[in-house]
């Protein structure tokens, strides 16, 4: 490699470094992502002088660059706000594909004797690109409610991901040991799809973002791995910088959930029952809904109302509505704030992304750790769309899947008003206590056309 | 052990390192940010995917280079435009602070 070269390739590992920088305040977020992205242009632009291009090399690289870009800049300009979780869980995925086949192709040109300092690497990079690959597509599939959001777990099951690790330990000891064959490294790449979907199947959806993230740091350790393979020490900087700094967020948000990693990952398994247990118990019981009429007097002549947005509202597309409620209610000298869950929405910081779009006043929007203390003085909560993060079975019922996980206090209220479509649990498949509270009032409805009679009962008011 | 490999090694560790200490405080509400852009990053695996690709000349080795550019180049762009995308709209929030003076 010459001087050239690796002195670009220095310039953009401290672009990403500087980009990350920035993409970790909000004040230079943005920024920081156009400065990682120039890190990326120029290391890009110093491998050119690096290719040999066969003929059917330069075809191919220019059809899958088009190919990609189009793919790329169409899927993250088209998607929804709403489904942008999915989205970054679909460009992990497809990262971590990438790093694997690199890996594929230089296990085939090393021969069937590699030396070890290359071929663990590569298999390394084909085992966690794999599991990236397939884990962030089961992910996807859960987001984007192709699949069941709850947990899908079955007898014997940590027994078969057992084995499977196992195999694959197998086939690593196999490629490195015994031959580097293509028969052994595709059967170590399909175990290893297979494990991907077996290791986030039983992770309840609610949890996703937490293992978005750690398949993110799984494919940058892959890519760093490829990094060795091909001693490319761009790819190694960046892919070790992803991996690392993404297992720390990826701790940061379970302890945003108030759960430890290993809860989040592995939680599912025995806990299912004592979920099914706590559902059961709330059978029979009766809720008491109310009319648009008289929740809008009791908004309109409130003093203080907390809005507590969740997915439901984001789904809905009502966050232009919650803001119009919002707005009328403050005309008439009532106090509106919004509690805003670090798991609100489907991803830490989804939901402020959502009311920022809405124009939501920045000042209104408050943290769970801010307002929490406020709930008690508040007339009114306004539950909109959110489920989970108000449950309060995650403080008092040890056998819940939530159980510890930090809730909003909106049970303290003078008032809840509970805004859903239906009795149905929320994304963690339980059943909330809270909507049997004798405080609650039920308000069934798709949670646009509700807010939008609310704004309608309130100008009556 | 080899000086290249020793060389990789460092920047290995001193990176792991950096990639720890550069994010050690974030605000939650820039965690789904923070993981797309790191997301994004991690499509430098195109510098590995295109090395592949512009050598290839067996069908096999083709077909897998082509496949690999195109995931890579999604990941690269796709990351990028999505996590530009969702910080677009905190900077519109923080320019509709000002004009608020109430």
């Amino acid at each position: 490699m010459n001087v050239v070269i690796t002195l670009a390739y220095l310039v953009a590992a401290v672009l990403f470094i500087l980009g990350l920088k920035q993409l970790s305040s909000p004040k230079g977020a943005r920024n920081g992502n156009f400065t990682a992205a120039a890190g990326m242009v120029i290391a890009l632009l110093a491998t050119l002088p690096l290719l040999r291009f066969t003929t059917a090399g330069v075809t191919i690289v220019l059809v899958g660059v088009v190919i990609g870009a189009v793919v790329g800049v169409v899927g993250a300009r088209r998607v929804k706000m709403t489904a942008i979780p999915q989205m970054v869980a679909l460009f992990n995925g497809v990262g971590g594909g990438a790093a694997a086949l690199v890996a594929v192709a230089e296990l085939l040109r090393f021969g069937v004797h590699p030396a070890f300092t290359v071929a663990f690497p590569s298999v390394f990079s084909i085992v966690i690109g794999s599991v990236s690959f397939a884990g962030s597509m089961v992910a996807f599939a859960k987001l984007q409610e192709l699949m069941t959001g709850t947990p899908v777990t079955y007898p014997g099951q940590q027994l078969v991901n057992g084995l499977l690790a196992a195999a694959i330990v197998g086939f690593v000891i196999a490629v490195l040991a015994i031959a580097s064959v293509p028969f052994s490294f595709l059967a170590l790449m399909i175990l290893a799809l297979v494990l991907g979907v077996a290791f986030v199947l039983p992770i309840g959806g609610a949890d996703m973002p937490v293992v978005i993230s750690l398949l993110n740091a799984f494919t940058g350790l892959a890519v760093a791995a490829s990094g060795f393979t091909l001693n490319n020490f761009a790819l190694i900087v960046a892919g070790t910088l992803v991996g690392a700094s993404g297992s720390l967020l990826t701790k940061l948000m379970s302890d945003a959930m108030g759960r430890s990693l290993a809860n989040v990952l592995f939680g599912a398994f025995g806990q299912v029952r004592a979920g099914v247990a706590a559902t059961a118990g709330a059978e029979g019981r009766s809720v008491r809904s109310a009319s648009a009429e008289d929740l809008g007097t009791l908004l309109a002549y409130s003093h203080r109302v907390i809005v507590v947005p969740g997915y439901g509202l984001a789904v809905a597309q009502a966050q232009h509505a919650v803001r119009e409620l919002a707005e009328l209610l403050e005309k008439r000298g009532v106090e509106v704030t919004y509690a805003i869950h670090p798991v609100a929405g489907r991803m830490p910081g989804h939901m402020n992304v959502l009311l920022a779009e809405a124009n939501v006043p920045y000042e209104q929007l408050k943290e769970m750790d801010e307002i929490n203390d406020e709930f008690k003085n508040a007339d009114v909560v306004l539950i909109v769309g959110a489920n989970d993060v108000v449950n309060p079975a995650a403080r008092n019922s040890a056998g819940s899947p939530i159980y510890g996980m930090p809730i909003l206090n909106a049970d303290q209220a003078k008032n809840i008003v509970f805004m859903k479509r239906s009795m149905r649990p929320g994304f963690a498949g339980i059943d909330n206590e809270l909507m049997y509270d004798p405080k609650t009032m039920m308000f069934f409805g798709d949670a646009k056309e509700s807010l939008t009679k609310l704004v309608q009962a309130v100008k009556a008011a | 052990m080899n000086n290249e490999l020793l060389n990789e090694l460092t920047f290995f560790v001193l990176a792991i390192f950096v990639g720890i200490e550069v994010i050690s405080k974030v605000p939650t509400i820039l965690h789904t940010p923070l993981m797309s852009g790191t997301n994004a990053i991690h499509g430098i695996i195109l510098v590995g995917a295109i090395v592949i690709a512009a050598g290839a000349s067996t069908p096999v080795n083709i077909a897998i280079g082509l496949v690999a550019v195109i995931l890579a180049t999604t990941n690269v762009v796709g990351g990028f435009v999505v996590t530009d995308r969702m910080l677009e709209m905190f900077k519109g929030r923080q320019a509709s602070k000002t004009p608020q003076p109430k």
